[in-house]
């Protein structure tokens, strides 16, 4: 595990910078060595650089993938508890599905704990909804390397900003649909081309339509097919740092993933408490009770244990790999001019 | 048993006899089934019928897909009650809406009902007609994803193309998705894109003098038929009944309240000899004089060889009749005495 090395790295130490450090890790508590003669206070970094992280805030971009109708937008509303994202209706008279698929980009600043995130959610109407589905990845694979372009550019400038914007998405959730069957033909050639530049975490969207036996058995399918066919979703067994780290994500990729997950942005009173969830005649469904659906796993698992991880996978592994590829192709000198729209683009 | 009073002549009792003339023949029904993998098409086939029309069945995984065309499975099954015999045919179409492009799917489908068409067309010509078989499609269930926003593309061209072929009755399976006002959006949004792209589904003819003119309303008003499949049995309060088993709560199948099941299988069973004849009357009769017109084109292949020898002397007794009738015209033209 590590960050990819380049070949060429050591003869061009000098026009191109060194590849950034990972950022020190909290270390665990260890039990108290009797062999320390004092206090010297090394352990205050940890609170420093929670300051410090209060202070600058933190990028975070998450990318959504999915027909329409699976139910995207009312989760990560729910995943981050607020309307970050614009929930399409369907397709309105006006509004027809697009021919091809877009890429739309929404910022937003949420503050929680004095902790800043600057949230960037993006979707991609049209994934998935036309007869013909041929390559419709391929907008989404471009997106993605063009943000690594963009990153890429900023590293080898000369002058270079202190904090260079990150655009680069750190998370793919991909939507299968809850037929209870397989993974769909159009499922797997996605996943297989963008796990290999993109963290992808599958979901089982709407999943209030399997009972627990069902969810169960599709959810064993859906790993088997995943192994059979080779696709690497996050955490990706390869990039397992240590025991500890192996172990818990083994857990997770073994049984919990993919999460089947359950989305609402409605709130019923059950058992005196305030709940999120969803109102049918026989009776409410629990976004966050795990007895329900594995909503608050999911969530836990991408804000609560793992956002960090995902960042720096996204940075040290695949935007290494992009860059390395770069690099290599350009005869080991920084790219000079570059064809990408992104000098006349803005998306945030 | 016959009124003997003057001037009752009896012919009232024909309704009876015919009655009894089909009870004795049995009926015949065939059902298509269409829609995308895992919109529980056979779930609520065998929950309609009460049987397992499926029983070993394979679901192929998403690599093997990738290659598969859609196919076309009839099963046939014979259901009685009540003394009334059912021989209930259903057109299974696995495959539909699975590839990654979906362009061409339909028309194997199509190609299904015009052959079946063909066929009736050609025993209706034919020398022989005391025993005709009839497999046309007299219904085809169209299943809508509860997991959209209404229509898609593939569900817009699909109808279009068929609804000229055969009667399309809409049905949105799964429905234990959706919330009650979910249900009723979607619902509504199918309707209002049905009728923007001037799809023709199967109308529910006007209530008899004997219905029941409100339940018919009713029943018209709840297309398209949301409905939950299940043959698994559920105790509740005491009860064994059909449904499904959350931690939430049971869906009951055959709860008005919980979904269209009831409504949907009571259409279907008082609406078979309609459909029927609406294949009769509407589908087929336009198949028939689009395919006369074209009479000029040559026979399909797939006509098997006894048929075709069937079919020269048929062709070489028209001749000889067309000759004839030349003949007689021609006499009748010629001045003088015959």
């Amino acid at each position: 595990a590590g960050p990819v090395e380049n070949k060429n790295e050591a003869a061009m130490s000098e026009l191109v910078p060194e590849s950034r450090q990972k950022p020190v890790v909290p270390m665990k508590p260890l039990g108290i060595n009797a062999s320390l003669l004092g206090y010297i206070g090394i352990d205050t970094i940890i609170e420093q650089m929670r300051k410090k992280t209060m202070k600058t805030g933190f990028d975070f971009n998450i990318m959504v993938v999915g027909q329409s109708g699976l139910g995207k937008s009312t989760l990560v509303n729910t995943l981050f508890k607020s309307q970050v994202s614009r929930k399409s209706s369907g397709w309105n008279r006006e509004e027809k599905i697009p021919k091809t698929v877009e890429i739309k980009a929404i910022g937003h600043v949420i503050e929680e704990g004095g902790v800043k995130m600057k949230l960037t959610v993006i979707d991609t109407p049209g994934f998935g909804d036309q007869i013909n589905n041929e390559n419709c990845w391929e907008p989404i694979e471009k997106y993605i390397n063009e943000q690594y372009e963009k990153f890429l550019k900023e590293e080898v400038n000369i002058a270079r900003k202190k904090r260079i914007p990150d655009t680069r998405v750190h998370c793919c959730l991909y939507f299968i649909s809850p037929t209870g069957h397989s993974l769909r033909p159009l499922d797997l050639e996605f996943m297989k081309h963008l796990s290999k530049v993109v963290n992808i975490i599958p979901v089982i969207a709407k999943a209030d339509t399997m009972t627990l036996e069902e969810k169960t058995e599709f959810k064993q399918r859906v790993r088997k097919e995943l192994e059979v066919n080779g696709i690497e979703f996050y955490p990706q067994k390869e990039f397992d740092e240590d025991l500890e780290d192996k172990t818990e994500n083994d857990k997770i990729r073994q049984e919990s993933m993919p999460f089947a997950v359950v989305g609402s942005d409605k709130e019923y009173q059950v058992n005196g408490k305030r709940v999120l969830g969803r109102k049918t005649p026989w009776g409410i469904i629990e976004v966050e009770n795990l007895t329900h659906c594995e909503f608050a796993l999911l969530r836990d698992f991408v804000i609560r244990t793992h956002l960090q991880d995902l960042k720096e996978v996204t940075h040290n592994i695949h935007y290494e790999t992009y860059r390395a590829k770069r690099l290599n192709d350009n005869g080991g000198l920084p790219p000079m001019t570059v064809e990408t729209e992104e000098n006349n683009e803005s998306n945030l | 048993q016959f009124s003997d009073s003057a001037g009752y002549v009896g012919f009232a009792n024909l309704p009876n006899q015919v009655h009894r003339k089909s009870v004795k023949k049995g009926f015949e029904f065939t059902l298509m089934v269409v829609g995308e993998s895992g919109l529980g098409k056979s779930t609520l086939i065998n929950s309609l019928f009460l049987t397992d029309l499926y029983p070993e069945r394979y679901i192929p995984g998403a690599a093997e897909k990738i290659e598969r065309t859609v196919q076309i499975e009839a099963s046939t099954v014979e259901i009685e009650e009540r003394g009334v015999k059912l021989r209930l045919t259903v057109v299974d179409t696995p495959g539909y809406g699975d590839a990654i492009n979906s362009q061409d799917c339909f028309k194997t489908i199509i190609q299904y009902i015009d052959n079946q068409f063909e066929r009736y067309l050609h025993d209706e010509s034919g020398l022989n007609r005391r025993h005709i078989i009839d497999n046309r499609v007299h219904c085809c269930f169209y299943f809508i994803s509860p997991f959209g926003h209404g229509l898609k593309p593939l569900d817009v061209e699909f109808m279009k193309a068929l609804h000229g072929k055969v009667n399309i009755v809409p049905v949105i399976a799964k429905a234990d998705t959706l919330t009650l006002k979910e249900r009723e959006r979607l619902k509504r949004r199918v309707l209002d894109e049905i009728s923007e792209h001037g799809i023709r589904i199967y109308q529910l003819p006007d209530a008899d003098s004997d219905e029941d003119e409100e339940f018919k309303e009713q029943t018209r008003a709840s297309i398209p038929f949301a409905v939950i499949g299940s043959n698994q049995l559920i105790e509740v309060k005491g009860k064994k009944i059909r449904g499904r088993l959350y931690p939430w709560g049971v869906v009951e199948v055959e709860n008005p309240e919980h979904n269209d099941f009831l409504k949907l299988r009571t259409m279907l069973v008082t609406h078979m000899q309609d459909l029927q004849e609406v294949t009769q009357d509407l589908h087929y009769e336009n198949f028939r004089s689009e395919r006369l017109k074209r009479t000029g084109k040559p026979v399909e292949e797939e006509v098997v060889d006894k048929d075709r020898i069937l079919q020269q002397k048929e062709a070489e007794l028209r001749r000889m009749q067309e000759m004839i009738a030349q003949m007689q015209a021609q006499m009748r033209m010629k001045p003088g005495d015959d």
